[in-house]
Protein backbone atom coordinates (compact mmCIF):
# COMPACT_ATOMS: atom_id res chain seq x y z
CA UNK A 1 0.00 0.00 0.00
CA UNK A 2 2.82 2.17 -0.98
CA UNK A 3 1.66 5.94 -1.61
CA UNK A 4 -1.81 5.21 0.03
CA UNK A 5 -2.93 7.80 2.12
CA UNK A 6 -5.51 6.50 4.30
CA UNK A 7 -7.05 9.84 6.02
CA UNK A 8 -7.58 9.20 9.72
CA UNK A 9 -11.13 10.65 11.52
CA UNK A 10 -11.70 11.62 15.41
CA UNK A 11 -13.57 8.36 14.78
CA UNK A 12 -11.44 6.23 13.58
CA UNK A 13 -9.54 4.42 16.86
CA UNK A 14 -7.77 1.24 15.11
CA UNK A 15 -6.53 0.97 11.27
CA UNK A 16 -3.82 -0.44 9.20
CA UNK A 17 -0.38 1.37 10.79
CA UNK A 18 -0.11 -1.13 13.51
CA UNK A 19 -0.72 -4.58 11.82
CA UNK A 20 -4.10 -4.97 14.39
CA UNK A 21 -6.90 -7.85 13.18
CA UNK A 22 -9.54 -5.59 12.25
CA UNK A 23 -10.44 -1.75 12.08
CA UNK A 24 -12.42 -0.29 14.98
CA UNK A 25 -14.16 2.84 14.18
CA UNK A 26 -16.62 5.04 16.81
CA UNK A 27 -19.92 5.63 16.94
CA UNK A 28 -21.52 6.49 19.74
CA UNK A 29 -19.87 7.30 23.30
CA UNK A 30 -20.05 3.77 24.47
CA UNK A 31 -20.03 1.72 20.98
CA UNK A 32 -17.41 1.19 18.44
CA UNK A 33 -17.72 -1.31 15.49
CA UNK A 34 -14.80 -3.48 14.84
CA UNK A 35 -14.94 -4.09 10.75
CA UNK A 36 -13.11 -7.18 9.21
CA UNK A 37 -13.13 -9.38 6.04
CA UNK A 38 -11.21 -12.52 5.07
CA UNK A 39 -11.89 -15.24 2.50
CA UNK A 40 -9.71 -18.20 1.65
CA UNK A 41 -9.19 -21.14 -0.61
CA UNK A 42 -9.95 -24.78 0.39
CA UNK A 43 -7.74 -26.42 3.59
CA UNK A 44 -10.03 -29.56 3.52
CA UNK A 45 -11.56 -31.33 0.73
CA UNK A 46 -15.00 -31.58 3.07
CA UNK A 47 -17.18 -28.43 1.90
CA UNK A 48 -19.00 -28.05 5.33
CA UNK A 49 -15.47 -28.30 7.28
CA UNK A 50 -14.07 -25.74 4.60
CA UNK A 51 -17.41 -23.66 4.98
CA UNK A 52 -16.88 -23.85 9.21
CA UNK A 53 -12.71 -23.25 8.84
CA UNK A 54 -13.59 -20.35 6.48
CA UNK A 55 -16.11 -18.67 8.84
CA UNK A 56 -14.45 -19.52 11.94
CA UNK A 57 -11.04 -17.59 10.05
CA UNK A 58 -13.44 -14.49 9.79
CA UNK A 59 -14.85 -14.34 12.78
CA UNK A 60 -11.82 -14.73 14.88
CA UNK A 61 -10.83 -11.21 14.12
CA UNK A 62 -13.61 -9.84 15.97
CA UNK A 63 -12.71 -12.26 18.70
CA UNK A 64 -9.33 -11.05 18.68
CA UNK A 65 -10.33 -7.15 19.30
CA UNK A 66 -12.28 -8.72 22.17
CA UNK A 67 -15.34 -8.05 20.64
CA UNK A 68 -18.65 -9.34 20.08
CA UNK A 69 -20.07 -10.82 16.62
CA UNK A 70 -22.68 -9.05 14.88
CA UNK A 71 -23.50 -9.50 11.26
CA UNK A 72 -21.88 -10.70 8.76
CA UNK A 73 -21.80 -11.27 4.96
CA UNK A 74 -20.96 -14.17 3.02
CA UNK A 75 -17.85 -13.08 0.15
CA UNK A 76 -17.95 -15.75 -2.51
CA UNK A 77 -15.83 -16.57 -5.41
CA UNK A 78 -17.20 -19.47 -6.91
CA UNK A 79 -15.87 -22.03 -9.47
CA UNK A 80 -18.47 -23.76 -10.65
CA UNK A 81 -16.52 -26.06 -12.87
CA UNK A 82 -14.78 -27.63 -10.52
CA UNK A 83 -17.75 -27.29 -7.49
CA UNK A 84 -20.88 -28.59 -7.63
CA UNK A 85 -24.16 -26.24 -6.47
CA UNK A 86 -24.62 -29.22 -3.86
CA UNK A 87 -20.96 -28.51 -2.41
CA UNK A 88 -21.09 -24.74 -2.66
CA UNK A 89 -24.45 -24.99 -0.15
CA UNK A 90 -22.61 -27.30 1.77
CA UNK A 91 -19.82 -24.40 1.72
CA UNK A 92 -22.45 -22.11 2.97
CA UNK A 93 -24.01 -24.08 5.51
CA UNK A 94 -20.84 -24.82 7.23
CA UNK A 95 -20.25 -20.69 7.69
CA UNK A 96 -23.89 -20.21 8.74
CA UNK A 97 -23.75 -22.45 11.33
CA UNK A 98 -19.97 -20.97 12.65
CA UNK A 99 -22.36 -17.40 12.66
CA UNK A 100 -24.73 -18.43 14.74
CA UNK A 101 -22.59 -20.18 16.86
CA UNK A 102 -20.42 -16.50 17.43
CA UNK A 103 -23.65 -15.22 17.99
CA UNK A 104 -24.62 -13.36 15.13
CA UNK A 105 -26.60 -13.18 11.99
CA UNK A 106 -25.74 -13.56 8.43
CA UNK A 107 -27.27 -10.28 6.26
CA UNK A 108 -26.24 -11.59 2.83
CA UNK A 109 -23.44 -11.71 0.85
CA UNK A 110 -21.86 -11.20 -2.66
CA UNK A 111 -20.79 -13.96 -5.18
CA UNK A 112 -18.26 -13.91 -8.08
CA UNK A 113 -17.26 -16.65 -10.88
CA UNK A 114 -13.50 -17.37 -10.25
CA UNK A 115 -11.12 -20.13 -11.39
CA UNK A 116 -10.41 -21.11 -7.84
CA UNK A 117 -13.11 -21.36 -4.96
CA UNK A 118 -12.99 -18.88 -1.82
CA UNK A 119 -14.97 -18.51 0.78
CA UNK A 120 -15.23 -15.98 3.98
CA UNK A 121 -16.96 -13.55 5.66
CA UNK A 122 -16.91 -9.34 5.72
CA UNK A 123 -17.72 -9.25 9.86
CA UNK A 124 -18.92 -6.50 12.16
CA UNK A 125 -18.74 -6.23 15.80
CA UNK A 126 -19.25 -4.10 18.64
CA UNK A 127 -16.80 -3.42 21.84
CA UNK A 128 -16.78 -0.41 24.46
CA UNK A 129 -13.95 1.96 22.70
CA UNK A 130 -12.43 1.87 25.92
CA UNK A 131 -11.98 -2.25 25.82
CA UNK A 132 -10.92 -2.94 22.61
CA UNK A 133 -7.80 -5.48 23.29
CA UNK A 134 -4.89 -4.11 20.63
CA UNK A 135 -2.39 -6.29 19.51
CA UNK A 136 0.76 -4.11 20.64
CA UNK A 137 0.10 -3.06 24.48
CA UNK A 138 2.41 -5.99 26.05
CA UNK A 139 4.13 -4.94 29.39
CA UNK A 140 7.31 -6.18 30.81
CA UNK A 141 5.88 -9.20 33.12
CA UNK A 142 3.34 -10.57 31.12
CA UNK A 143 2.75 -14.27 30.25
CA UNK A 144 1.76 -14.93 26.73
CA UNK A 145 -0.95 -18.23 26.23
CA UNK A 146 -1.94 -19.46 22.89
CA UNK A 147 -5.08 -20.91 22.66
CA UNK A 148 -4.78 -23.64 19.90
CA UNK A 149 -2.37 -25.68 18.87
CA UNK A 150 0.06 -24.49 15.41
CA UNK A 151 0.80 -26.53 12.75
CA UNK A 152 -2.17 -26.37 9.99
CA UNK A 153 0.05 -24.69 7.27
CA UNK A 154 1.79 -27.95 6.74
CA UNK A 155 -1.12 -30.19 7.30
CA UNK A 156 -3.24 -28.38 4.82
CA UNK A 157 -0.30 -28.00 2.30
CA UNK A 158 0.04 -31.99 3.04
CA UNK A 159 -3.97 -32.34 2.31
CA UNK A 160 -3.38 -30.77 -1.24
CA UNK A 161 -0.46 -33.14 -1.92
CA UNK A 162 -2.46 -35.94 -0.62
CA UNK A 163 0.26 -37.15 1.53
CA UNK A 164 -1.54 -36.35 5.10
CA UNK A 165 -2.46 -38.86 7.49
CA UNK A 166 -6.22 -38.95 8.25
CA UNK A 167 -5.20 -38.30 12.36
CA UNK A 168 -3.62 -35.11 11.04
CA UNK A 169 -6.51 -34.07 8.85
CA UNK A 170 -9.30 -34.63 11.56
CA UNK A 171 -7.00 -32.62 14.29
CA UNK A 172 -6.71 -29.32 11.89
CA UNK A 173 -9.78 -29.36 10.89
CA UNK A 174 -11.40 -29.36 14.22
CA UNK A 175 -8.84 -26.91 15.32
CA UNK A 176 -9.83 -24.70 12.57
CA UNK A 177 -13.16 -24.67 12.82
CA UNK A 178 -12.87 -24.32 16.69
CA UNK A 179 -14.50 -20.74 17.19
CA UNK A 180 -12.13 -18.19 19.86
CA UNK A 181 -14.98 -17.02 20.83
CA UNK A 182 -15.27 -18.44 24.62
CA UNK A 183 -11.50 -18.18 24.70
CA UNK A 184 -11.65 -13.75 23.84
CA UNK A 185 -14.44 -13.74 26.57
CA UNK A 186 -12.37 -14.84 29.38
CA UNK A 187 -9.98 -12.86 28.52
CA UNK A 188 -11.68 -10.31 28.39
CA UNK A 189 -13.21 -10.96 31.88
CA UNK A 190 -9.98 -11.73 33.43
CA UNK A 191 -8.16 -8.26 32.11
CA UNK A 192 -5.83 -8.78 29.52
CA UNK A 193 -2.67 -6.42 28.33
CA UNK A 194 -3.00 -7.73 24.32
CA UNK A 195 -4.05 -10.28 22.42
CA UNK A 196 -4.07 -11.04 18.46
CA UNK A 197 -5.07 -14.52 16.19
CA UNK A 198 -2.22 -16.45 14.73
CA UNK A 199 -2.82 -16.78 11.06
CA UNK A 200 -0.73 -15.88 8.32
CA UNK A 201 1.96 -14.44 9.77
CA UNK A 202 2.87 -17.71 11.73
CA UNK A 203 3.23 -17.85 15.25
CA UNK A 204 6.88 -15.55 15.68
CA UNK A 205 5.37 -13.08 12.74
CA UNK A 206 1.81 -12.56 14.76
CA UNK A 207 3.81 -12.74 18.43
CA UNK A 208 6.66 -10.24 16.84
CA UNK A 209 4.02 -7.67 15.93
CA UNK A 210 3.18 -7.48 19.41
CA UNK A 211 6.39 -6.08 20.52
CA UNK A 212 7.16 -2.72 20.59
CA UNK A 213 10.61 -0.93 20.85
CA UNK A 214 10.25 -1.31 24.81
CA UNK A 215 9.44 -4.97 25.15
CA UNK A 216 10.34 -8.02 23.85
CA UNK A 217 9.65 -11.90 24.57
CA UNK A 218 11.51 -14.76 25.34
CA UNK A 219 9.28 -18.31 24.38
CA UNK A 220 9.75 -21.39 25.76
CA UNK A 221 9.85 -23.94 22.62
CA UNK A 222 8.38 -26.75 24.93
CA UNK A 223 5.69 -24.97 25.67
CA UNK A 224 4.12 -24.02 23.20
CA UNK A 225 1.42 -26.70 21.72
CA UNK A 226 1.96 -28.04 17.77
CA UNK A 227 0.05 -30.76 16.32
CA UNK A 228 2.21 -33.75 16.62
CA UNK A 229 2.00 -34.91 13.01
CA UNK A 230 3.42 -31.54 11.88
CA UNK A 231 7.08 -32.75 12.71
CA UNK A 232 6.93 -35.14 9.60
CA UNK A 233 5.33 -33.41 7.78
CA UNK A 234 7.90 -30.08 8.03
CA UNK A 235 10.70 -32.86 7.70
CA UNK A 236 9.06 -33.88 4.07
CA UNK A 237 9.22 -30.23 2.98
CA UNK A 238 5.14 -29.64 2.85
CA UNK A 239 5.48 -25.81 4.05
CA UNK A 240 3.14 -23.50 2.39
CA UNK A 241 5.41 -20.40 0.45
CA UNK A 242 4.03 -17.90 2.87
CA UNK A 243 5.78 -19.98 5.61
CA UNK A 244 9.13 -19.03 3.56
CA UNK A 245 8.11 -14.98 3.54
CA UNK A 246 7.27 -15.04 6.83
CA UNK A 247 10.81 -16.21 8.16
CA UNK A 248 12.74 -14.28 5.49
CA UNK A 249 10.69 -11.10 6.86
CA UNK A 250 11.22 -11.92 10.14
CA UNK A 251 14.07 -13.98 10.92
CA UNK A 252 16.08 -10.85 11.62
CA UNK A 253 14.32 -10.48 15.21
CA UNK A 254 14.28 -14.04 16.17
CA UNK A 255 17.31 -15.40 18.13
CA UNK A 256 17.34 -19.02 18.92
CA UNK A 257 19.17 -19.53 22.73
CA UNK A 258 19.04 -24.01 22.26
CA UNK A 259 20.88 -25.88 20.59
CA UNK A 260 18.64 -29.03 20.57
CA UNK A 261 16.16 -27.03 17.98
CA UNK A 262 16.58 -28.63 14.48
CA UNK A 263 15.81 -26.50 12.02
CA UNK A 264 12.12 -28.06 10.80
CA UNK A 265 11.17 -27.66 14.06
CA UNK A 266 11.70 -23.61 13.98
CA UNK A 267 10.55 -23.47 10.65
CA UNK A 268 7.43 -24.61 11.88
CA UNK A 269 7.12 -21.54 14.76
CA UNK A 270 6.77 -19.56 10.61
CA UNK A 271 4.63 -22.01 9.39
CA UNK A 272 1.46 -19.61 7.78
CA UNK A 273 -1.64 -20.80 10.05
CA UNK A 274 -5.12 -20.53 8.92
CA UNK A 275 -7.37 -19.88 12.01
CA UNK A 276 -5.33 -20.28 14.61
CA UNK A 277 -5.84 -19.60 18.20
CA UNK A 278 -5.63 -16.22 20.15
CA UNK A 279 -1.76 -15.07 21.18
CA UNK A 280 -2.43 -13.35 24.81
CA UNK A 281 -0.63 -11.22 27.02
CA UNK A 282 -1.56 -11.07 30.34
CA UNK A 283 -0.39 -9.57 33.79
CA UNK A 284 2.21 -12.42 35.05
CA UNK A 285 -0.38 -12.75 38.28
CA UNK A 286 -3.48 -13.24 36.04
CA UNK A 287 -1.45 -15.80 33.78
CA UNK A 288 -2.55 -19.00 36.15
CA UNK A 289 -6.10 -18.30 36.81
CA UNK A 290 -6.66 -17.34 32.72
CA UNK A 291 -4.88 -20.75 31.85
CA UNK A 292 -7.12 -22.48 34.38
CA UNK A 293 -10.41 -20.98 33.41
CA UNK A 294 -9.58 -21.70 29.53
CA UNK A 295 -8.97 -25.58 30.02
CA UNK A 296 -12.32 -25.30 32.04
CA UNK A 297 -13.80 -23.93 29.43
CA UNK A 298 -12.74 -26.74 27.45
CA UNK A 299 -9.58 -25.08 25.53
CA UNK A 300 -7.48 -27.65 27.24
CA UNK A 301 -4.65 -27.39 24.66
CA UNK A 302 -3.99 -23.77 25.89
CA UNK A 303 -0.70 -23.12 27.36
CA UNK A 304 1.81 -20.36 28.67
CA UNK A 305 4.18 -20.18 26.18
CA UNK A 306 6.24 -17.26 26.79
CA UNK A 307 6.91 -14.14 28.60
CA UNK A 308 7.66 -10.32 27.88
CA UNK A 309 10.44 -8.24 29.11
CA UNK A 310 11.68 -4.83 29.05
CA UNK A 311 14.18 -4.66 26.23
CA UNK A 312 15.43 -1.46 23.87
CA UNK A 313 15.04 -3.07 20.83
CA UNK A 314 12.11 -5.63 19.13
CA UNK A 315 13.06 -9.36 19.19
CA UNK A 316 11.91 -12.79 19.77
CA UNK A 317 14.63 -15.14 22.22
CA UNK A 318 13.57 -18.77 21.77
CA UNK A 319 14.64 -20.61 24.86
CA UNK B 1 18.98 -38.96 -17.01
CA UNK B 2 15.14 -37.81 -15.96
CA UNK B 3 14.50 -33.69 -15.69
CA UNK B 4 11.80 -32.30 -13.38
CA UNK B 5 10.88 -28.71 -14.27
CA UNK B 6 9.36 -27.55 -11.31
CA UNK B 7 9.59 -24.20 -12.36
CA UNK B 8 6.11 -21.28 -11.84
CA UNK B 9 4.71 -24.32 -9.44
CA UNK B 10 3.67 -23.35 -5.95
CA UNK B 11 3.72 -25.87 -2.89
CA UNK B 12 3.36 -28.56 -2.60
CA UNK B 13 3.41 -29.19 -6.42
CA UNK B 14 7.55 -29.01 -6.41
CA UNK B 15 7.48 -32.10 -3.24
CA UNK B 16 4.80 -33.80 -4.96
CA UNK B 17 6.46 -34.75 -7.88
CA UNK B 18 9.63 -34.77 -6.80
CA UNK B 19 8.31 -37.46 -4.60
CA UNK B 20 7.06 -39.20 -7.49
CA UNK B 21 10.46 -39.60 -9.00
CA UNK B 22 12.20 -40.75 -6.01
CA UNK B 23 9.73 -43.79 -5.81
CA UNK B 24 10.81 -44.46 -9.20
CA UNK B 25 14.08 -45.78 -7.83
CA UNK B 26 16.22 -43.58 -10.50
CA UNK B 27 19.80 -43.53 -9.91
CA UNK B 28 19.93 -39.71 -10.97
CA UNK B 29 17.78 -37.43 -11.66
CA UNK B 30 18.17 -33.48 -12.26
CA UNK B 31 15.73 -30.78 -10.47
CA UNK B 32 14.63 -27.61 -11.59
CA UNK B 33 13.56 -24.85 -9.05
CA UNK B 34 13.36 -20.87 -9.10
CA UNK B 35 11.17 -20.20 -5.76
CA UNK B 36 12.89 -19.83 -2.39
CA UNK B 37 9.85 -22.24 -0.90
CA UNK B 38 10.22 -24.78 -3.58
CA UNK B 39 14.01 -24.96 -2.98
CA UNK B 40 13.60 -25.37 0.70
CA UNK B 41 10.74 -27.69 0.22
CA UNK B 42 12.37 -29.89 -2.25
CA UNK B 43 15.81 -29.99 -0.06
CA UNK B 44 13.94 -31.13 3.17
CA UNK B 45 12.38 -34.08 1.28
CA UNK B 46 15.85 -35.11 -0.56
CA UNK B 47 17.52 -35.21 3.15
CA UNK B 48 14.05 -36.75 4.78
CA UNK B 49 15.03 -39.60 1.78
CA UNK B 50 18.65 -39.58 2.77
CA UNK B 51 19.69 -38.49 -1.09
CA UNK B 52 22.45 -36.14 -1.67
CA UNK B 53 22.43 -33.74 -4.12
CA UNK B 54 24.87 -31.30 -5.65
CA UNK B 55 23.63 -27.70 -6.26
CA UNK B 56 23.88 -25.30 -9.37
CA UNK B 57 22.94 -21.86 -9.49
CA UNK B 58 21.76 -20.39 -13.16
CA UNK B 59 20.68 -16.77 -13.56
CA UNK B 60 17.32 -17.41 -13.53
CA UNK B 61 16.73 -21.11 -11.52
CA UNK B 62 18.81 -23.20 -9.24
CA UNK B 63 19.05 -26.99 -10.80
CA UNK B 64 19.46 -29.95 -8.17
CA UNK B 65 21.68 -32.78 -8.97
CA UNK B 66 20.33 -36.24 -7.22
CA UNK B 67 22.57 -39.14 -7.05
CA UNK B 68 21.75 -42.45 -5.13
Amino acid sequence: MKGLKYPHTPNTLVAFDTSDDAGAYQISEDIAIIQTVDFITPVVNDPYKFGQIAAANSLSDVFAMGAKVCTALNVVAYDSCHITKEMLNEILRGGLDKVIEAGGVVLGGHTIEDLEMKYGLSVTGIVHPNKIVRNNTIKPGDKIILTKPIGMGVITTSIKADMAPQSAIDKAAFHMSYLNKTASEIAVEIGVNAMTDVTGFGLLGHLFEMTNNSVSVRLDYNSIPIIEEAFELAESGLFPGGSYRNKKYYEPNIFLDRKDCTQDQLMLLYDAQTSGGLMISVPGEKADKLLDKLKLAGIEWSSIIGEVFDSKDRKIIIG
Amino acid sequence: MNQIDTRGLSCPQPVVLVLSEIKTGNDEFEILLDSEASRENVKRLLSKNKLEFDIKENSDHTVYHVTR
